[in-house]
């Protein structure tokens, strides 16, 4: 397969502007199932940079780190919506600020 | 010819990421972030890493957005939900975050924009991916398993008690 020769910079662009979106939709979204996704955004992004700098050498390390990233990705969902389960369960809301109160 | 394809690719990734984080229904956001996926995934393939967009395509939007789906239909969020998150997506919430988050970002592209060095048209394979992954990187591999077994222990753990309880609350 041929490999299209793409401004190194423009990659990282594009993965700097995926990164501040999912931290936009961290910081605005209230709702933890959107949280979640967002943070999904931002994991992605970083892998998409993982790939994009390992292209440029085209050495398998950026590859590597991607999927140590898919697995960190996969974790933390499998994880994060098993929380967000308990959330609904215990509040009968996905509103972070329900949980804002630390009780044992 | 083919660098319009990495742009375009680049903007439906771009374009359905703020559609995804800007929703009000989850189903919606959901659909439109698996697209941005795909979009990435073709990126992934444009720059010479095939294996890590096929990756892209079988786990991350098949895999883990179905465990998203499972949740949503599980708890049936619905109208309700849907007015919920259009009461608390007011414009003075989210304004301020978003230009900050803004003024980093163009901080960054001001950086990266200073030089261009191009990717070499050189796709990696997926034999020198498996190659890389077990012999310098085999103790990533290991942690890698070990947070994996980590986050199957503790998402049956959240999940049982959330199941038990429910059952509990139907035999009342």
């Amino acid at each position: 397969m041929e490999a299209v020769s793409v401004p190194l910079e423009h990659g990282l662009v594009l993965a700097a502007l995926l990164f501040s979106l999912g931290l936009i939709g961290v910081m605005v979204r209230r709702n933890l199932l959107f949280i979640l996704m967002s943070l999904e955004i931002m994991l992605n992004s970083t892998a998409l940079a993982f790939i994009m700098v390992g292209a440029r050498w085209a050495k398998p390390d950026g590859q590597v780190m991607f999927m140590l990233i898919l697995t960190v990705a996969a974790a933390e969902v499998a994880v994060g919506l098993g929380l967000l389960l308990q959330l609904h369960h215990r509040f009968r809301s996905l509103d972070t600020n329900a949980a804002s109160h630390l009780r044992g | 010819m083919e660098l319009i394809l990495f742009y375009l690719a680049a903007a439906i990734s771009l374009g359905t990421t703020l559609m995804a984080i800007t929703r009000t229904n989850a189903a919606h956001a959901l659909i439109y972030f698996i697209i941005s996926l795909l979009a990435s995934a073709v990126i992934f393939f444009l720059v010479g890493a095939p294996f890590a967009a096929v990756l892209e395509v079988i786990v991350y939007a098949g895999a883990i957005m179905v465990l998203f789906v499972f949740v949503i239909m599980m708890l049936n969020l619905g109208e309700a939900g849907q007015r919920q998150e259009q009461a608390w997506l007011s414009l003075s919430a989210w304004i301020v975050p978003a230009i900050l988050a803004a003024i980093l970002l163009a901080e960054m592209v001001l950086v990266l924009s200073s030089s261009e060095t191009p990717i070499p048209a050189q796709s990696v394979t997926p034999k020198q991916v498996g190659e890389s992954l077990f012999g310098p990187y085999i103790l990533a591999v290991e942690i890698a398993s070990m947070l994996l077994l980590a986050g199957l222990v503790g998402a049956y753990h959240l999940g049982r008690r959330y199941l038990e309880e429910t059952r509990e609350d139907e035999g009342e």
